[in-house]
């Protein structure tokens, strides 16, 4: 058993910014000197305002943009970007956007298949049957299965990337914000199955979200990213309860509601929408 | 799993059971643009494919003592010839079924070179950007900057008019509205989350252009197809009047209009029949192709 399934080792990304013709670029430290790790079977939350660099992180954790400085260590060896099958078995992501992370041409099945298809997993009989078991994992009406995305809600949408994502048995599920473009509802959903999946399958999240309240009961340890450097780390209780660096506590009363139990506002005209529907 | 993972209600949805085609028919149906460029451009395809059993002579042959016939609607017309004879006697409506063929033919090859050549050049351009990008895009604005008729003419005039020759130059020089087309929509595309995922499971650049990004474009570059296609026809037309596209004994409708334009004071009906089978063949495609366009906004969903 490696000691931890996700470590990035200083891990950063500049971008130059062109400011005009004849001004010198000047750099951007999206992310800057980051090191975290996660032993396996945990959960870590990335948590920071917009703009403060997770995506640009998750990207690179994926393999989607080359670091710019700084190694990425799956299973405590460095990922290695000449062989994506095996990264892909190893790591998979979940996105913000149900909405285009769904290929609208293709239907549920093959999206959900795909992955198998690329890495030839099976034959045709076997990959069907594979989409079927994951699709109940996931809590997914097999009708669905021969829709188009287009015809699904945002929920359901996050299912089938959820699915798509186990399909090929990751270790490791890197998602990002993948609550935040749904229905307060139904983000309530997504995190009990991504719960539900972590025990049952044993997986490491790496969890990002700029909203510490969706991540306080999924989480193990929670990083807290600002401007592209981790200022503060460590166990969910003691940054919950204790937090040291002012933003972090900056974050927490953000998202705390004033008056515990107080429950929701009434609407001025509640009688109306309950018909409606 | 002893357990479902799941305990909580999938969400569930109670969509309209309504098939796919029957809604996409339906809406075709709605568009009347559309219903009637589909059936007037359906009717010509028709018309081209069964000329040999429609057409009541042969279109090449001559028979000088038939020369000039008028069509049916004039004094002097004969039901064994509905639309007249041209000044060496052929039968006016076997070439015009027979010019359909070329007319659809130089449209579609055409439409087909110039869109298998534009939309790559525009994909690769808009998938990769950069350097790449900066190259496609510098030889997409000289393409822009050639004015076509004056191309196709010299070019014309160089090799030789003939049927391949048209084909091949036209398709050579109308890709530039599907390298555009192509580019834009790619560049909105390529940074989707489903473009990241398929990289991310390891697929290859070409899957993810071809099976995942291209399906995904297609439905603007057909637009585009139309609209080549009445551009292709149109050029044709234009270098066959001029002498250097399609050759005579061809029965192509612009060298037909250009066959009788010694005749139009006295006998405008030998231009105007050809002229307005083009004008009707080229508006049919065009309602097809706005049609499309219509088809292609959103629905409201999707
Ligand atoms: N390709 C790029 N070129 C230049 N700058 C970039 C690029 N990608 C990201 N950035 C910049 O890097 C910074 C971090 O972006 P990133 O998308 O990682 O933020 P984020 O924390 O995920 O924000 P959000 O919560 O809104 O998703 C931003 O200031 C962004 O403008
Ligand atoms: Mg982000």
């Amino acid at each position: 058993m490696p000691d931890f399934a996700l470590e990035l080792c200083g891990l950063s990304r500049y971008f130059q910014l062109k400011k005009g013709l004849f001004k010198p670029a000047t750099v951007l430290k999206a992310v800057n000197n980051v090191s975290l790790r996660i032993p396996p079977g945990q959960t870590l939350g990335l948590v920071g305002e917009s703009g403060c660099g997770k995506s640009t992180l998750a990207k690179m954790i994926l393999g989607l943009l080359p670091p710019s400085e700084g190694d990425v260590l799956i299973n405590d060896k460095a990922i290695d970007l000449s062989d994506r099958l095996a990264l892909a078995r190893q790591i998979q992501p979940i996105f913000q956007d149900p909405y285009s992370s769904l290929n609208p041409r293709k239907t549920i099945e093959q999206i959900i298949r795909l992955p198998l298809q690329l890495h030839g997993v099976g034959d045709a009989a076997s990959q069907r049957r594979a989409v079927k078991d994951i699709s109940d994992l996931v809590g997914l009406p097999e009708r669905l299965l021969r829709q188009y995305p287009g015809q699904l809600s945002g929920g359901q949408r996050q299912r089938v990337a959820i699915a798509r994502a186990l399909i090929l048995k990751p270790a490791i599920l890197v998602c990002d914000e993948p609550t935040s473009a749904l229905d307060v509802s139904v983000q309530a959903q997504i995190l009990n199955l991504l719960l539900d999946l972590k025990q049952e399958l044993g997986l490491t999240y790496l969890f990002i979200s700029h909203n510490l309240g969706v991540v306080e009961h999924l989480v193990d340890k929670v990083a807290v990213m600002y401007r592209g450097q981790i200022v503060e780390q460590g166990d969910r209780d003691a940054i919950f309860h204790h937090a040291q660096h002012p933003y972090t506590q900056a974050l927490l009363s953000s998202v705390l509601t004033p008056e515990p139990g107080l429950g929701l506002p009434e609407l001025p005209d509640s009688s109306q929408w309950a018909q409606a529907s | 799993m002893s357990q479902p993972a799941v305990s909580l209600s999938p969400a569930t949805s109670l969509l309209p059971v309504v098939p796919e085609w029957r809604r996409m028919l339906n809406r075709v149906l709605g568009h009347h643009g559309l219903t009637l460029g589909a059936a007037v451009l359906g009717l010509i395809v028709l018309a081209a494919l069964f000329a040999p059993w429609l057409a009541p002579h042969d279109p090449y042959a001559q028979d000088v003592s038939q020369r000039m016939i008028p069509p049916i609607w004039h004094d002097k017309g004969t039901w064994d010839h509905v639309l007249g004879t041209d000044k060496l006697g052929r039968d006016y409506l076997s070439r015009l079924l027979y010019g359909a063929r070329i007319s659809l033919t130089i449209g579609l090859v055409a439409a087909l070179i110039s869109g298998l050549i534009g939309t790559t050049l525009g994909v690769l351009a808009g998938y990769f950007g950069g350097r790449v990008d900066a190259v496609i895009s510098y030889i997409i604005t000289t393409r822009l900057a050639l004015p076509v008729i004056l191309v196709a003419l010299a070019m014309a005039s160089l090799v030789g008019g003939s049927l391949q020759v048209v084909i091949i130059l036209l398709g050579l020089l109308l890709w530039d509205r599907f390298a555009v087309v192509a580019r834009s929509t790619t560049q909105q595309l390529r940074d989707a989350e489903f473009i990241a995922s398929a990289k991310v499971l390891g697929a290859s650049t070409p899957y993810i252009l071809v099976r995942e990004l291209l399906p995904n474009i297609l439905s603007s570059l057909i637009v585009v197809v139309t609209l080549e296609m009445a551009h292709a026809i149109l050029l044709e037309a234009t270098l066959s009047f001029l002498g250097l596209g399609v050759q005579p004994p061809l029965p192509s409708w612009g060298l037909m209009v250009a066959e009788g334009k010694a005749y139009m004071f006295f006998q405008p009906w030998v231009i105007a029949v050809p002229g307005i089978a083009l004008m009707i063949l080229v508006l049919a495609i065009n309602l097809v192709g706005d049609g499309l366009r219509d088809m292609n906004a959103p629905e409201g969903r999707n």
